[in-house]
């Protein structure tokens, strides 16, 4: 072969590659925009205000438990506590609202979420066994110990406390309710956490290739058990916002719902391979998620097949990424 | 035994060439071997001879040249192919099923059966006139993963004649095995080639090769030098081909020692595993070589000194000062850097930018609070990548996109922004351009002209002489040789085999 020849295969080969690698980071953002649109054409509901506001959320509790996803799946892991943290740190959460009223019982409940990531991923690291399997097995302890605290029943605030237990659902700025406004603070700080941080940059390598970051100095361990603690934080928000909604918490709070986050966050074109993706992908599935619910609502479709096109999207959105993946490579 | 009664085929191999990511392994190999010929490929670390062992194998493709079968023209796409030509390639790896037993392996996919069933009793006959004729001594019912890699070693050879067999390709056979089990093997390769089976043998072992083999070709650089009656070489002869002289590479030359460079880095008595005890000292503005064959434990010796592994016996020194449970933080901050041997496994994120990947060791110098700068960042791992000369048209590129030469310069760059008074090297040029090996080599030599103390591994023992100061070389985990700059290969090549004896 000519030397021309050579480097004319070369460049055609990377500008393809290249029109791959961007059609797989902001695909996803074409997506989110075609069913946006085709909502506002089909329904004349969809824009209003109301909805817009209804939407997000709904979205609040997924798109959290969808961040704390993010963290742990880029750098490595995954965590299935995550919707029993959820409810074993709302239970705690309501039952010392019990005794030192509302501000106090909320913070106790974040305090419980962080600690659950500590110990979740503790273990994770010191046993050393899959972070699948070891989840999996955690989760079912903590939804049990969800059940030993509540003795089975439904734990509410008291009676003069549930208006101010509530606070979650009252309207804030822009009209947006104040879980809204809690799922975008903490986002966005998480979001520049993995970004623009030392410790990002260490969550990113770790995921990437452990072995690489142990030998440039990283301890892996402390990144995964941090990335758990990020993780439990988001659950236990997300438990305050379901909590706040229905008045209550219980045992069996979610349940599942761990498997949506995941679900989000491979939606939005995080790697489940680890070192990749990103925290506004992880929002940007919730978001798609919610929005097949919204728009299967506004359309009067039959929602049981929500599930199903829900479950299509997630096989899609895997396979175009598994193909864009071998195309670039 | 299933022996087919049709004669093994003659194998006739033309202009067979082979490269990974632009880097030649293999070129334009020429080999004809008669059917019932037990033919040796002997060569370097690195010569092509398990490449070539591969292709055979069906395990890689070529991507050039012809490969005949009997006279049939013919690709091999993969494992079926050669198993339908008849060809079974025994690895060094082993590509046994762990979690089933031995009889199970033998007859995968091969049992004895009627309308689905199977004949379990027929299948213990079968094996057992297996064992008669190959004379091993091996449980049936035993677990695969729990045999010693020896006995593994066995139940694929058992497995290749109950396939019938009639080309055994054997990747360093009797690397792993006792004398008297070596002795066995042999004793089997001769009543398999008196048999009617072609047996192509690879090995380390030059005395082993002229005894069995009828024929031997010597492969260097990837380049078939002679194909030859074993009967006409010594071992001796052979290293001679083996060796040769490259000229495609001008190597720099180090700066001498200042002779009042003090000892930098030490070793004593470090061990672990394979490795038993080595000693050794790096001076200020030394380059310290370490050769040996693979599995000599020389990157395991570079791993254990920036703590990767921990040792178990000895102490490394830096200055003088015992670095006690080294880990490589520890080591790190003591102001030793590693270069390790796989890029892909061990040294880069693939998924990652340049610029993360070269930034990634000293990330702690470059923040404010918990925030990275990044027009410091940006700033410094442009200036280091410009040291080494990455070729990269943004450091922004994800670090998969460049060359193995770039990659390895990136490596490189990495390390140099923590300044490091001792530099590891592991393989400072595998898998790397020829423009780009040149490059690091004059790196290395000015690293070492500015005062820092430098230990290379390397397969190729040219790199290896003509780059550093002195050169250990390892067997076994153990130093056997020390040898000065521009010592003969020969020499360096014959301590490390160990088994040469006098060489001219």
């Amino acid at each position: 072969m000519t030397v021309e020849a050579v480097a004319e295969t070369s460049t055609s080969h990377t500008s393809s590659v290249r029109r791959a690698s961007r059609l797989r980071d902001y695909g996803i953002l074409v997506a989110l925009v075609v069913i946006v649109v085709a909502l506002s054409l089909s329904t004349s509901t969809f824009l209003s205000t109301s909805n817009l506001v209804n939407v997000l959320d709904q979205c609040s509790v997924v798109g959290l438990l969808a961040a704390g996803a993010t963290v742990c799946i880029i750098s490595g892991v995954f965590d299935l506590t995550a919707s029993a943290t959820l409810a074993l740190s709302a239970i705690i959460g309501v039952q010392v609202v019990q005794h030192f009223g509302v501000p106090i019982g909320f913070a106790a409940a974040v305090l419980t979420g962080a600690i659950l990531g500590l110990i979740t991923g503790t273990i994770v690291v010191r046993s050393g066994v899959n972070s699948f399997i070891a989840t999996l097995a955690t989760s079912i302890i903590y939804r049990g110990l969800a059940v030993v605290v509540t003795s089975g029943v439904i734990a509410y605030p008291l009676a003069e406390q549930a208006e101010d237990f509530g606070v979650l659902t009252w309207p804030s700025v822009f009209n947006l309710t104040s879980a809204t406004v809690v799922f975008i603070v903490v986002v966005a700080a998480i979001a520049v956490l993995i970004a623009a941080t030392t410790f990002g940059r260490r969550v990113y390598a770790v995921g990437g290739n452990a072995e690489a970051a142990r030998l440039s100095g990283i301890r892996v361990g402390q990144i995964h058990v941090a990335a758990y603690v990020v993780s439990g934080i988001c659950s236990a928000l997300a438990g305050l916002i379901l909590a706040s909604r229905a008045g209550s918490a219980q045992s069996s709070m979610a349940t599942g719902m761990e498997l949506s986050a995941i679900a989000a966050a491979v939606i939005g074109g995080t790697s489940i391979l680890g070192g990749e993706g990103a925290i506004w992908r992880g929002v940007v599935g919730a978001l798609l998620l919610t929005l097949i619910g919204n728009g299967f609502n506004l359309l009067g479709w039959n929602t049981t097949y929500q599930q199903v096109v829900q479950g299509c999207l997630i096989l899609l959105a895997v396979t175009v990424d598994r193909y864009l993946r071998k195309r670039a490579r | 035994m299933q022996r087919s009664s049709t004669k093994a085929p003659a194998i006739s191999l033309r202009g067979v060439g082979k490269s990974y990511s632009g880097v030649s392994v293999l070129q334009n190999v020429d080999l004809d071997i008669a059917p019932g010929e037990v033919h040796s490929l002997v060569g370097e670390n690195g010569a092509g001879k398990s490449t070539l062992l591969k292709i055979l194998g069906g395990a890689i493709r070529a991507d050039h040249g012809t490969l005949t079968f009997d006279g049939e023209r013919t690709a091999i796409h993969g494992p079926r192919d050669a198993i339908r030509h008849g060809i079974s390639l025994i690895s060094q790896e082993g590509a046994l099923v762990p979690a089933l037993t031995v009889l199970e392996n033998v007859f995968l996919g091969r049992w004895s059966q009627r309308l689905g069933f199977r004949r379990a009793r027929e299948d213990r006959e079968r094996f057992d006139r297996l064992l008669e004729f190959t004379g091993f001594d091996v449980d049936p019912d035993r677990r695969v993963d729990r045999l010693p890699t020896g006995t593994q070693q066995q139940v694929e050879i058992l497995r290749s004649l109950a396939r019938g067999a009639q080309v055994l390709a054997m990747d360093e056979p009797t690397a792993v095995l006792t004398e008297h089990e070596k002795e066995n093997l042999l004793g089997l390769i001769r009543r398999l080639a008196a048999g009617g089976t072609t047996v192509i043998l690879v090995s380390h072992f030059l005395d082993e090769v002229l005894k069995v083999a009828e024929r031997v070709t010597v492969l260097r650089d990837g380049q078939l030098v002679i194909t030859e009656d074993a009967a006409l070489h010594t071992p001796a002869t052979l290293v001679r081909h083996m060796v040769g002289r490259q000229i495609d590479v001008l190597y720099p030359e180090p700066d001498p020692v200042p002779a009042d460079a003090p000892v930098r880095l030490a070793a004593r008595g470090l061990g672990r595993g394979l490795v038993g005890g080595v000693d050794l000292t790096v001076r200020a503005g030394e380059i310290l070589g370490i050769a040996g064959l693979v599995g000599s434990g020389r990157s395991e010796t570079l791993r254990l000194l920036f703590g990767a592994d921990r040792a178990t016996d000895g102490v490394v020194e830096l200055d003088g000062t015992a670095l006690i449970k080294l880990t490589p933080r520890k080591a790190m901050a003591a102001g030793l850097a590693l270069v390790p041997e796989s890029r892909k496994e061990q040294g880069l994120v693939m998924a990652r930018s340049v610029r993360e990947n070269v930034a990634l060791a000293s990330l702690g110098g470059r923040r404010y609070g918990p925030f990275v700068r990044p027009a410091a960042e940006r700033s410094a791992v442009d200036a280091a990548s410009r040291a080494v000369d990455i070729r990269a048209a943004k450091t922004d590129a994800a670090i998969q996109t460049l060359s193995g030469g770039n990659q390895q310069k990136a490596l490189f760059a990495k390390w140099l922004l923590r300044k490091p008074r001792v530099l590891l090297i592991d393989e400072p040029t595998r898998g790397v351009d020829v423009a780009a090996k040149t490059q690091i080599h004059k790196l290395i030599v000015e690293l070492a002209r500015e005062g820092m103390a430098v230990v290379v591994v390397s397969s190729e023992i040219e790199e290896l002489l003509e780059l550093s100061h002195r050169a250990l070389v390892l067997r076994h985990g153990h130093v056997v040789g020390e040898f000065p700059r521009g010592a003969p290969r020969e020499a360096v090549i014959a301590a490390a085999f160990g088994d040469v004896g006098e060489t001219t």
